[in-house]
């Protein structure tokens, strides 16, 4: 495509061409996408469609891919992850992986990096006004916690790497209607510190609270791209590609 | 009473250099996942490196800070290796890395010697602490004192780099999941350096503080990491504060087991050892491994028997090795023998590892039982050499019948190390107990019958036997029995889930490889006439590993094939060279990092490519996989 430069031009992240594999097995066709400074994102899909994977992908824990991933104008597919990650491309894994037997506070140790020009810059103590419930307990050890609490712990966890974007992969997922409510205001409060944000979710109820637009992908490519009020005018792709 | 206080005091100050030894290859293990055995050598290392720099420096401050000095260059040394060897076999099998170690382990053997010598060094003195204390009524060396002093000391700053540093909590969080702390921007590379090089630093610090206490040999890396692998045994590999209890606990044993059983004070050790390992299999504070990563034998082409023409082939070949006595000398068929011994060595180590999935690194004990045992039955009971060769393996066989009980509760790398330590009690009770082995001297005079004395009729009844060992083996691993073997290999869950016992299939298949080991053994010990304790050593059982990696590790005759080739190159080898173990330790890195299919895994995969109609598709395929994993 020759107007890809020029369309990508001040795009925070742009993603063009990405096929991925596990093994012989081919995941990803193709897939696109754009996020700019300070939009909010979601991509959507069923169980298996290729969310996770994608953003395994963007951050390089995929070994096996190809296609043009560019981060702030620059290339960034040939890095290691830790390089692509310490330039701003904060990655929240759906398993959330937190290091159980370290307390709170030592988790968000593992996460910090210095802070970035152009991206919000976090401390504990702010996060902890993000998060209240870690406020109350900064020395629990991560296992000791709920599943909610863990989804909060992953995210400040990431945030402590001043990211200037985060992937957010499914950040409801497990969680109750409470909590799930709170996980929106937290991400809309990111999104007011400037952040810019992607996140993946099998269902459109909780995506609608926080997003400007919306990728949806299905078995590896993506089936549909706009605003959320083009999703919502178009019912017949919701039915067609995501789960009620 | 008195004494007993003085030799609890003599048991600590031992175990501080251990705890620090122990304690690093635990660091290490815990975020690499890969247990160094070459910790043994970089003690070592520290040892002589310590000798020499506190012979150069001047006074007190040249001492200790030789030691620290010595500490840090064995930490640089430690380094390097990391950077250009371990980092490239970060995702293999452990079974490689263990041995990529070991051959790091025999190159550093020989080069100490080169540098400093075979003599053993006696060091300086520490200054201040050259005298004894008084302690109820006996003297006690001022330097032990010390060192019981430096154990909690150096615990307690362990624990302020893990709890209070950054760079702390960063291994701690490695050592739970590395990838998702690559993924919060942390150069795993750097990380994995460090904790090396911390880890090894620990290893030299250990060696230089032996300089006082102990002379400086070219034999301390081996007996220091059978140590050091009892203790993290016992202590559960991976905590730090397990390796403390542990250092303690078999520094004690060591130090009263002299006063109980002075001839067989191991045994002690093995006792207690035994008992943690039924009642905690994962050590004291340890807590349990996942299964292994990947056991080694998996392999993505089936096994399959032998077609008809590959049979004649292999009887072929045999009816060429039994004509070479009609035209090869006397010295060509005594080596033909010991190759041919070897290979059914090997082959019973490849049943084991191959299609057992469990990595014996101590398999060496049931040859040298079986030698062993050959030569009771011959000098002690004067039995003919018939009845010999059957009485002997039952040594082995009992050997592992005992040992392998104990070893198939564990998997992966905690069966290579208790295998290891087995293997190493049993050659010190050879060694120790003099009255009934001959120690050191050995025993001699194993003679065959008369027929089988001379080189060729010996060579006959090697092959004969080696033959039908190797092809009983083979008949096994195509057996019903050799089946569900290869299930508990493949996936335990899922073969105790269709009714195998997983338990009872792995020991059966412990105590198989030991007998024909042990026959093997017996074998050797009427080629040579002679039984000693290096016949059941490390390096027996690493040649073992050898052969079978050098042939093919996921092949069903790799073992032979590796066998012959090993054996032949070793021998010609030795009478090369002086630095054998150098070029021998060269070649099992280059192996491993280079060529880890072996020769008949490398054969296998040019035929089968050559067999497919395109060859690339499938080459890219496999190389997927790979990459996957
Ligand atoms: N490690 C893996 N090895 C092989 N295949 C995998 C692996 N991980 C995922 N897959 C396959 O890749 C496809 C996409 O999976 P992915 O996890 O990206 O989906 P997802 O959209 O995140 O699904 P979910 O909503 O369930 O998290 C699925 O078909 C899945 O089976
Ligand atoms: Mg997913």
């Amino acid at each position: 495509m020759t107007t890809g430069a020029t369309t990508t031009t001040g795009m925070k992240l742009s993603v063009s061409g990405l096929n991925s594999y596990y093994g012989p097995a081919h995941i990803l066709f193709d897939v696109g996408l754009e996020v700019g400074a300070g939009e909010v994102v979601a991509l959507l899909g069923r169980n298996g469609a290729g969310k996770s994977t994608t953003f395994r992908s963007i951050v390089g824990l995929v070994a096996e891919r190809r296609g043009r991933i560019l981060f702030e104008g620059e290339d960034v597919s040939a890095l290691p992850t830790h390089e692509i990650v310490r330039r701003g491309l904060g990655y929240v894994p759906e398993d959330r992986r937190i290091f159980t037997e370290l307390t709170v506070e030592e988790n968000f140790l593992v996460g910090r990096q210095p802070p970035r020009a152009g991206a919000p810059t976090w401390t504990p103590e702010k996060l902890y006004a993000l998060f209240p419930n870690l406020g109350e307990m900064r020395s629990r050890l991560g296992g000791r916690m709920s599943g909610g609490e863990q989804q909060m712990l992953t995210i400040g966890r990431t945030l402590m790497g001043n990211p200037s974007l985060v992937l957010l992969d499914e950040p409801s997922e497990g969680l109750a209607p409470k909590i799930v409510e709170q996980m929106a205001d937290a991400i809309l409060a990111m999104k007011r510190e400037g952040l810019s944000i992607v996140l993946s979710e099998q269902n459109l109820h909780f995506a609608r609270l926080i997003s400007d637009r919306a990728y949806i992908i299905e078995k590896g490519r993506i089936r549909f791209s706009g605003s959320m009020a083009e999703l919502e005018a178009n019912p017949e792709v919701r039915d067609a590609y995501l789960a009620v | 009473m008195e004494f007993l206080v003085v030799q609890f005091l003599t048991g600590l100050a031992s175990a501080a250099s251990l705890f620090l030894v122990a304690s690093g290859l635990s660091i290490i293990f815990g975020v690499t996942r890969i247990v160094n055995f070459a910790h043994g050598a970089f003690y070592m290392l520290g040892a002589y490196l310590a000798y020499t720099l506190t012979e150069r420096l001047e006074g007190a401050f040249g001492f200790w800070g030789g030691l620290v000095l010595a500490g840090l260059a064995v930490a640089a040394l430690g380094a390097l290796l990391e950077i250009v060897l371990l980092r490239r076999i970060y995702r293999a099998p452990e079974l490689f890395q263990l041995l990529a170690t070991f051959g790091v382990t025999l190159m550093v053997q020989d080069l100490v010697v080169v540098i400093w010598g075979p003599e053993d060094l006696v060091g300086r003195r520490a200054p201040g602490l050259r005298g004894a204390v008084e302690v109820f009524g006996q003297m006690v060396p001022s330097y032990d004192l010390f060192l019981i002093a430096l154990g909690p000391v150096v615990l307690g700053l362990l624990w302020l780099v893990f709890k209070r540093t950054r760079w702390g909590v960063l291994v701690r969080a490695a050592t739970q999941d590395r990838d998702m702390v690559a993924a919060l921007g942390v150069n795993q590379k750097w990380l994995f350096t460090s904790v090396f090089a911390l880890g090894v630093f620990l290893a030299g610090l250990g060696g230089a503080l032996q300089i006082p206490r102990d002379a400086v040999s070219h034999a301390m890396d081996l007996r220091v990491i059978v140590e050091v692998f009892v203790v993290v045994v016992i202590g559960g590999l991976g905590s730090v504060f397990g390796a403390f209890v542990a250092a303690i606990v078999v520094s004690e044993l060591n130090a009263f087991g002299i006063l109980v059983m002075p001839k067989i004070s191991l045994v002690l050790v093995f006792l207690v050892m035994a008992a943690v390992l039924v009642v905690r299999p994962w050590g004291l504070f340890g807590k349990p491994e996942g299964p292994a990563r990947q056991a080694p034998g998996v392999s993505i082409r089936p096994w399959r028997p032998f077609s008809p023409g590959e049979r004649i082939a292999v009887a072929a070949g045999v009816a060429l090795a039994a004509l070479l006595p009609l035209v090869a000398g006397d010295y060509a068929l005594t080596v033909g023998s010991e190759i041919i011994i070897f290979a059914l060595f090997a082959a019973s180590l490849h049943f084991l590892m191959t299609v057992g999935g469990l990595a014996s690194f101590g398999h060496a004990a049931y040859f040298g039982l079986g030698a062993y045992g050959a030569a009771f039955a011959a000098k002690a009971a004067g039995l003919p050499m018939e009845a010999a060769l059957l009485a002997g393996p039952l040594l082995g066989l009992a050997g592992a019948a005992l040992f392998g009980w104990f070893c198939v509760r564990l998997s992966g790398v905690y069966f290579a190390m208790l295998t290891l330590a087995f293997a190493q009690i049993t050659w010190s009770v050879a060694f120790q107990w003099v009255e009934v082995t001959g120690g050191d001297n050995g025993i001699l005079g194993v003679w065959p019958s008369p027929w089988a004395a001379g080189p060729r009729g010996f060579y006959w009844l090697a092959l004969a036997v080696s033959a039908a060992g190797i092809a009983a083996l083979r008949v096994l691993v195509f057996s019903p029995f050799g089946y569900g073997l290869r299930a508990t290999r493949d996936s335990v869950l899922r073969a105790e889930a269709i009714g195998i016992d997983r338990g009872r299939v792995q020991w059966t298949a412990f105590v198989i490889a030991g007998t024909f080991a042990g026959v093997a053994g017996a074998l050797f010990a009427f080629l040579k006439g002679s039984v000693f304790p290096e016949n059941l050593a490390i390096p027996t059982s690493v040649d073992g590993l050898v052969m079978v990696l050098l042939g093919g590790i996921e092949t069903v005759s790799g073992a032979v094939v590796g066998a012959l080739v090993y054996k032949a190159l070793a021998i010609w080898l030795m009478s090369q060279t002086e630095l054998s173990k150098l070029v021998l330790g060269a070649v099992i890195v280059v192996l491993v990092v280079a060529f880890p299919k072996g020769i008949v895994g490398s054969v296998e995969e040019l035929r089968a490519r050559r067999n497919r109609s395109e060859p690339n598709g499938a080459a890219f395929g496999a190389a997927k996989m790979e990459a996957a994993e």
